[in-house]
This record gives structure tokens, C-alpha cells and sequence, in this order.
């Protein structure tokens, strides 16, 4: 898989931490995956919208990558009620259901992007540098590329 | 079953097994199937309410499953993997969720709902009065089959041509 110039928080350099919620074991390997080459770490994972909203209160992560499809609660309610006690929370939405209603809903209901399935490394890592803002920098590692 | 409901699944297994097999892949057999459904191996179920109800299975026989699989996660899988069985369902979510979005835009509105693992050996018809199609793609690892078993939910249809009409 390809390798990424790493983005690292601003404020200490420190890698960017990840919530990865989906209710696939797959989806979230292969995500986890890709955030090893953009230099991140999982701080913890999820299957369904419940346990995505006490991980949340449990980790405070930099991002959270949600899944729309999952069982107990869906991933635009469970951003919704992550939102509404976290304003500052950055969540994007993974989903291979990716029509406009849906699209719209998420972002109206507190998601910052959207990124339909299946994902595209290139396409995640962009929309992860426009997400972090000014609060990621992407740096290359020392002695990476020699 | 009409064809427009049938070809957005087609174009989305094609692109999603392309890109993550990392090579094309081509339509082969094409058939109707009038009978309940028979598991060919590792197979995941999902179903779809709404404008158009109905179910997708998506079906390899098991040696085709790893290897799809194997790719799909970038190593190599043993057959006993859960793994192999997570990425089939996976691999239906993608598939009928891109097909899905490409409906809605067309005007459908509908739900899908999480993948299921198809485990015993006949599958459900969505109804009495559904055939379902069966579409055989061939991969450089192996065939893929997708069942499609959909129709118009008949009471809804009312309200989706007067949506349509606005």
C-alpha cells in the first residue's frame, strides 16, 4: 500500500488518533490499514453507533470514521449525538451508500465530510488533511524516503 | 425485473471487484432463476425496503472466497478465517450500496440493511411473484455470483411517480 507523508497534530506533533466505527471487522481493518500509512493510530474501534458515542466519551480521538449501515444505531445518528455534546468532534462518514439525501443528512446532522466505499486511500488522506485543518500539519518523518 | 433496476448492480460489482482485485473482471452466464435460492459457498445476504423491495445474495464457492478475500486484505487468508466471511459481506455492502446510490438517483428511494451471512443451504425469495436474476462474473481468481430477487413495492409506487413529477 502506498505511503503517505505522515499528518501529525499541530499542537504536539503527536500522531493523529482515530475512532473507526463500522460494523465489518473487514472495513475496519483495511481502514485501520490506511491510517497506518498516513502516519495515524487507532485508538479504538467500534461496531455499531452505541458503542461509537461511549468510545468517544472514553478516547476523545481526532477523528472519528463512521459507517452510515449498522446494526443498534446508525452511523448519522450516532454522529448526531456525538455532535450535540462534542461540537468540536470531527467526524467523516464512510459509506458505500453515498446518494445525495444521505450525504446531505450527514453533514446537516454534525459529519465535516463524507467518503463513499469502497475507499480510496488517496481520496481518505485528503479528505483527512482538509478535516484536521490547521490543527494537522503533514510532515515527512525523519529519514522517510531516504 | 426490469433491466433498469438490475444494471446499476451489475456496473457495481464490476467496479468494485476491479478495484479491489486490482484487475477487470467481465459479465459471463446470465440466468433466471424460479426456484428458492441454493448456496453455492460463502454467501452474504442483504436486504432492501422501499421503493423497490427485495434481497441480493452475493455467492463464492469457498476456495474462490479466500482468494477474493486474500485480496481484498493484502495477505494471505486461511479458509477458516472469519475474515474471509467478513470481507464477503463486506464485499455485498459495497456492492449494493453503490448500486443503491445509483438507484436513488434515478428517483428510487429505498433502505438497505446490514449484510447477513447466508449460512444455510436454500435462501429466501423476497416473494411469491419474484424471480431472481443470477449474473456470473468471472475474476482472474475465481466466478462471483449475485442474486438479485427485487420488484416495485407496488404500494409506494403512487407516491415515488408523484415525488418523480415534482
Amino acid at each position: 500500500m502506498e505511503q503517505f507523508v505522515a499528518v501529525k497534530r499541530s499542537k504536539d506533533g503527536q500522531p493523529v488518533r482515530y475512532l473507526v466505527v463500522d460494523d465489518s471487522v473487514f472495513a475496519r481493518k483495511n481502514l485501520a490499514r490506511m491510517i497506518e500509512t498516513f502516519g495515524g493510530q487507532v485508538a479504538g474501534e467500534a461496531g455499531d453507533g452505541v458503542t461509537a458515542i461511549t468510545e468517544y466519551e472514553r478516547l476523545k480521538p481526532d477523528i472519528v470514521l463512521m459507517d452510515i449501515t449498522m446494526p443498534q444505531m446508525e452511523g448519522i445518528e450516532a454522529a448526531e449525538k456525538i455532535v450535540q455534546q462534542h461540537p468540536e468532534a470531527r467526524i467523516v462518514m464512510v459509506s458505500s451508500v453515498g446518494y445525495q439525501e444521505n450525504i446531505v443528512a450527514a453533514l446537516q446532522r454534525g459529519a465535516r465530510h463524507f467518503v463513499q466505499k469502497p475507499v480510496k486511500a488517496e481520496v481518505l488522506y485528503e479528505v483527512i488533511k482538509y478535516v484536521m485543518g490547521e490543527d494537522g500539519t503533514a510532515a515527512q518523518a525523519a529519514g522517510a524516503g531516504a | 425485473m426490469k433491466m433498469e433496476l438490475i444494471q446499476p448492480f451489475i456496473n457495481a460489482a464490476d467496479a468494485v471487484l476491479a478495484q479491489g482485485l486490482q484487475c477487470p473482471t467481465s459479465v459471463g452466464n446470465l440466468s433466471m432463476d424460479e426456484e428458492a435460492y441454493r448456496r453455492k459457498g460463502v454467501a452474504a445476504l442483504i436486504w432492501v425496503t422501499g421503493d423497490i423491495e427485495g434481497r441480493i445474495v452475493i455467492d463464492l464457492d469457498p476456495a474462490t472466497a479466500v482468494r477474493v478475500a486474500s485480496r481484498f486484505a493484502g495477505t494471505e487468508l486461511p479458509e477458516s478465517d472469519d475474515l474471509v466471511r467478513e470481507t464477503v459481506c463486506e464485499l455485498a455492502n459495497q456492492v449494493i450500496g453503490n448500486a443503491v446510490t445509483s438507484l436513488n438517483d434515478q428517483g428510487f428511494n429505498f433502505r438497505v440493511h446490514p449484510p447477513v451471512l447466508h449460512t444455510s443451504e436454500h435462501g429466501p425469495k423476497s416473494s411469491e411473484d419474484t424471480e431472481a436474476v443470477v449474473i456470473c462474473f468471472e475474476t482472474p481468481v475465481g466466478n462471483v455470483f449475485l442474486n438479485i430477487a427485487l420488484r416495485h413495492n407496488s404500494s409506494r409506487q403512487p407516491e415515488r411517480t408523484a415525488a418523480v413529477g415534482q
